[in-house]
This record gives structure tokens, sequence and C-alpha cells, in this order.
């Protein structure tokens, strides 16, 4: 198993430098000039030494390796100084945004606890929902439940977020006056009401993700649970005597969940980027609306970096998926 | 999966001039005919089948009829209400207009019919490539042992790329670009279904893979391939015919998806140019005035969510008419 993961780590190496320099290329390879919105009047001699200043004077085969060694050096070092008060970074050069001229990763840190509380959650919950609706589906297999099971999860599939979340939006802000359909990023959660009004401009963000999650979860648990129910052991374990709660959630749950448990951690990058449209909706200032406000503003570094952590989230959870997998199957030998 | 060639190869063996019918013949019904009618007892898949053709005669045939100009101003007439409003009170409505007017007094019913139309044609352009793409490489490597690792690897690959943001990025990039080259409207198309394509070919890649590399070693490939058939013919009378059920499952989900993408590229404004709509262009553009006229968000929305449903539960029976083992249950 340990050499299995080594294995897949060093795969994952050239993997991402591969993914790393196709994105780079991409954003190279782009028309728009960071210095398009700077007046006229600048002599060409000082635009030219404005784009050296922004790192762009050089060659694409200087500046890669030169944004790589920012990426994977400079920063963590920057990082570990940040942590526990040394220098190894001894003042160097940071990735800088072209829009707000500060370092990238200092804007994506005060960006990444909104998206991990509103998106996190939104996670949380539609796999807490989507857990018990897959078991009675599968149990009660063509029941009415499983038949409205798979209803929710084929709305949960066909409504887009920006439909779901604009008509929660109507129905429950507009219409009711309930919720607020703006997301307050600087609501301080220290008393009570506070904390009540959090959870309420919470609630809609998380339940227009959740039930994309449910959709997709509840259908694999189904499957999973309807491949299990079948299988000898089961009527081994019936046949003892054992109780029916018994032989559903311990036999079959178990065994069930090894590749729902590889598909929920499959889904967790999503966290970080898929949500891009709901924040957008709900003015959620997280990650997603970062990427879309660094694109229109044509900010590459910002792009490229917010792109390429999407990439490694990615590439490491489908690691951690499969090396899961094989942890929880004993069946499973990758060696 | 059953091979159809040795059956249809039987029908052409018997003599032409064969005076008694043969008996097989009359019991025999084709493969697609049993799938039609394992499809057709999904209720669900059926009433979308219904639906989904209404929906395309609707904007396809709609405009011939409904012969108002999506894009002309009526400043006049502008802000009615959807005709249903009349029911629960009396406000600006006109049968002139049943599904209301814009704020510029577009007519949103001729609106909607425009916009679906492009959104449908981008959704199947985008999913035709995609298949086009994923069945290519997928037959190439689960066929050529040589080609597997090098395209599975290709494959995981883009499998790995954070794919809604690169798209995003791809249409920023190319947009300027294609549009000088082909003009506002078909550089855009060309711009989303090429990036929708190239991005979603990867499941049907698998699959097609997964499924060739078992059908290739069955004993009817062995035989074509000792009569000494060109891998060429192999590839195509024996294995494609029967990685097709797959790919048609895989073509609908594609297709669910491509709308959907293109919905999505159109409501964060990086989609088609400004007074071109789509659907998700629509909705996206009445955002802003939702308090005040929620219905133009709800058009929109509920065609676009009712025609993905609708291709969704189509897939759905397709899957169950399509898999020999439920069949007939």
């Amino acid at each position: 198993m340990l050499t299995y993961t080594l294995r897949r780590l060093l795969i994952a190496i050239p993997t991402l430098l591969f993914i790393a320099f196709v994105i780079f290329m991409l954003l190279e390879l782009a028309p728009g000039d960071p210095m398009a919105n700077m007046p006229l009047t600048i002599p060409p001699e000082v635009k030219e030494k404005m784009r050296e200043a922004l790192g762009l004077g050089q060659p694409w085969y200087v500046r890669f390796p030169l944004w790589l060694n920012q990426f994977f050096i400079v920063e963590p070092q920057y990082w570990i100084d940040g942590l526990f008060g040394t220098n190894f970074a001894d003042g160097a050069q940071r990735i800088i945004s072209f829009q707000s001229r500060s370092p990238v990763f200092d804007t994506i840190a005060q960006r990444l606890p909104q998206t991990l509380w509103v998106v996190g959650m939104s996670y949380v919950v539609g796999v807490l929902i989507a857990l018990p609706i897959g078991i009675i589906s599968a149990y009660r297999q063509y029941s009415v439940f499983d038949q409205a099971g798979t209803f929710v999860s084929m709305i949960g599939f066909s409504v887009p977020p920006f439909f779901s979340g604009v008509l929660l939006i109507v129905i429950f802000s507009v219409t009711l006056g309930w919720l607020p359909s703006i997301y307050d990023t600087t609501l301080v959660v220290n008393d009570w009401a506070s904390f009540k009004q959090q959870l309420a401009q919470m609630v809609m963000p998380v339940m227009v993700l959740a039930l994309q999650t449910t959709a997709q979860v509840s259908r694999y648990m189904r499957a999973s649970m309807l491949d299990n129910l079948g299988q000898d052991y089961v009527r081994t374990a019936r046949a003892k005597g054992m109780r029916e709660s018994v032989v559903v959630l311990r036999h079959v749950l178990r065994n069930s969940m090894i590749p729902v448990i590889t598909v929920i951690a499959l889904g967790i990058p999503s966290i970080f980027g898929g949500a891009i449209i709901t924040e957008q909706i709900f003015k959620v200032n997280g990650l997603g609306q970062l990427l879309i406000i660094a694109l229109q503003g044509n900010d590459i570094p910002m792009v490229m970096t917010l792109t390429f952590l999407f990439a490694i989230l990615i590439v490491l959870f489908n690691l951690i998926a499969d090396v899961l997998y094989g942890v929880f199957d004993p069946r499973i030998r990758y060696d | 999966m059953t091979d159809r060639a040795p059956q249809a190869s039987a029908d052409t063996i018997l003599p032409a001039g064969d005076p008694t019918p043969p008996v097989l013949a009359v019991k025999a019904r084709s493969q697609w005919r049993d799938v039609w009618d394992q499809f057709r007892s999904h209720r669900g898949a059926m009433a979308s089948l219904v639906f989904l053709i209404a929906m395309i005669l609707f904007v396809l045939a709609g405009p011939l009829v409904w012969r108002l100009d999506p894009t002309a101003l009526d400043i006049r007439n502008k802000d009615l209400r959807p005709i249903v409003n009349a029911l629960w009170g009396a406000e600006k409505v006109s049968w002139a207009h049943p599904m209301g007017t814009d704020n510029l007094g577009r007519d949103l019913m001729a609106q909607i019919m425009q916009g679906g139309r492009i959104s449908l044609a981008v959704g199947a352009a985008a999913m035709i490539l995609s298949i086009v793409i994923g069945t290519f490489v997928g037959v190439i490597a689960g066929y050529f042992n040589r080609l597997d690792g090098l395209l599975m690897r290709l494959t995981d690959l883009f499998l790995a790329l954070p794919l809604l943001p690169l798209l995003l990025v791809m249409m920023l990039l190319f947009r300027d670009p294609l549009r000088a080259a082909f003009g506002p409207e078909q550089g855009i198309f060309i711009l989303i279904v090429a990036g929708i394509g190239i991005t979603s070919w990867m499941h049907t890649a698998r699959i097609v893979r997964g499924d060739v590399l078992a059908l290739k070693e069955r004993e009817y490939v062995l035989a074509a391939r000792s009569i000494g058939t060109p891998s060429r013919r192999i590839i195509t009378r024996h294995l494609l015919p029967n990685v097709l059920s797959p790919i048609l499952v895989s073509a609908t989900l594609g297709l669910a998806t491509a709308i959907i993408t293109e919905s999505a590229l159109s409501f964060l404004g990086l989609g088609f140019p400004p007074d071109f709509p789509t659907w998700g262009k629509i909705l996206a553009d009445s955002v802003p005035r939702m308090t005040a006229f929620p219905e133009r968000v709800i058009w929109p929305g509920l065609a676009i969510s009712l025609t993905v449903l609708a291709v969704n539960y189509i897939g759905d029976g397709l899957r169950d008419a399509l898999d020999p083992r439920i069949r007939g249950l």
C-alpha cells in the first residue's frame, strides 16, 4: 500500500507540472494585455519598464520556471515564516496580482474561509441527506420513497444552480421575505442574534449546493446498496437469525460505503472551485468569485495560481480516493 | 451485448429466389425493436421524449408561426406581464405577448424560441463533438495495446484539469480572435462548442475503451481477424455496433451537461454577445430585476430545467432499454 501511494505521488508530480504548463501556455496565448488599460500618454520606454516590473519582459521559457519557483518554493517559505516567525523567504519576490498589486496568496487566504464555510457546509449537509435517502431507496426498491428519491435526484441533476438559486431568492427573499438574498461576509458571529443571522444567510446557498451533492451521492449509495443486498453473505446473515437492522446497517452498509467514500472524496475538490456560479448568485466573496473577477480583469497571476490550486486539489483527492479504496476494501491490492 | 452480424448475414445468405419464407425471420425481431418496446414501458422516459419533441418543435417551428422579431424593440409595450397574471389581478397583460415583454418591449416568447434554438444547437453540436472524440480515443485505446497507456494517461490528465475554470479562461482568451475570424455569432458558437466538446469527452472514452477491451477478445472478432479482416473494418463492422448502446447513453447525458454548461457560461457573461438571446443569457439578463418581474427568470429557467430533466429521463430509459439483463422484466 505504501509503495503504491509513493508511486502515485511520484506520478502526480509530472502530471501536475504538465497541467501547470498547459495552463501557463493557455494564458500565454491570451491576446489580452494587462497594460491595455494604462493611459496612452505614458511614453513607450516607461511602458516597457512597467511591463518588466510586472514580470512580463522575459520569454515564456524563462518565466515558467520562475513561476514554478515562486509557487513551490517562495510561497511555502513565506507561509512557514508566517507560522513560526522564521526568515526563510528573505524578501524573495512573491506572486503578485496584477489587479490589487498584493500577493496572490494573501487574497486567497482572505477568501478561503467564506468558501470553506458555505461550500464545505453544503457538502456535509448534502452527504448527510444523501446517505439515508440512498439506503432507504435501495432497501425499499421501487417503493414510493424510492420513486420520490429518484425524482429528487433527477431534479438535482437537471436544475442548474443559477436557476435553483434564483428561484429560492424569488420565493424566500422576494415573496416571503424570510431570508436575506445577499451573503454578508462582514458579519461577525459573537452572540445569539448574529448567529441566527449567519444561519439565515447560509441556508439558501447551502441548500442550492447540497441539492446537487445529494443527487449524486444518493444515486451512488443506492446502486452500491443494491449491489450488496443481493449478495450471499446477506442471506447468510439473515439465516443466522440476525436482526434486520444489524444486517442492513452493519453488514450491508459497511460494504456499500466503500465505493461511496471514494465518490465523496472525489467531490471534495469541487468544494473549492465548483461553486463559482452559486457564489456569484448569493454574492459570497469566496474563491469562485475571486476567479471570475480575476478573469474579467485580465489578472493572469491570480487566474494561473487559482486554476493550478484547483488542479492540485483534484489530483490529490483522486489519489486519496484510490488509497482509501484500498484501505477500506482488503480485496483490492494494488501492489 | 449480442453480436448482430451473424443474424444479418444469415438473412443475406438465403438464395434470392427461395420460395419458402425463412421461418426464423417471422419470429426474429430486430434488436432495436426490442429496445423500443422496453423503452416504451418506462413511463417517465416516454413522457420526456414527448416533451422533448414538443420542445424542439416549439423552438424550430415556433418562429414560423409566432412571427415577432425577438430583438424588435417596442417601447410602448414594455414590461408587460405574462397572460397568466390576469387570473389574479388586473395587471398589464396582452394577448399579443402571452409570456410578457422585457424592459425594452421585446417579446419574451419570441426570445425563448430564439434562445432555445441556440441553446439546443450548441448542446447538440457540443455533445456530438465530445462523443466523436470520446469514441475515437476509446476505440483506439481499447483496440491497439500500444496506444492504450498513452491515451489513457491523456484521459486521466484531462480528468485532472479544473474544467469550469479552464473553460472560462478559454472563453475569455479566444473570444476576440474567433469573433474577428468568423463573425460575432459564428465565432462564439464555434468557441463554445469546441470548449465544451474538448472538456467533456473523457467519460465516454473510458466507457468505450472498457467495452472494446472486453469485446476484442470475443470469438467473432477472432473469427473476423482469422479470415483476414483489416483492423479498420473490424472496428467499424464488429466493435462500433456493439459499443453503440453505452455511447447512446453517454450521448444523452452529454447533451444534458452541454446545455447546462452553455447556460452557465452565458449566465456568467462569458457566452454569446448581448442582444443574442440564449436561455442562459435571458435568465442572466433578468436577474437584476427579478424582484419586480420574477417570471422573466422563471420562463428561461423552466425551459432549461425541463429540457435537461427530459433528456436525463430519456437517458435513464435508454440505459434500462439497452441493458439486456433487465429487458423483459
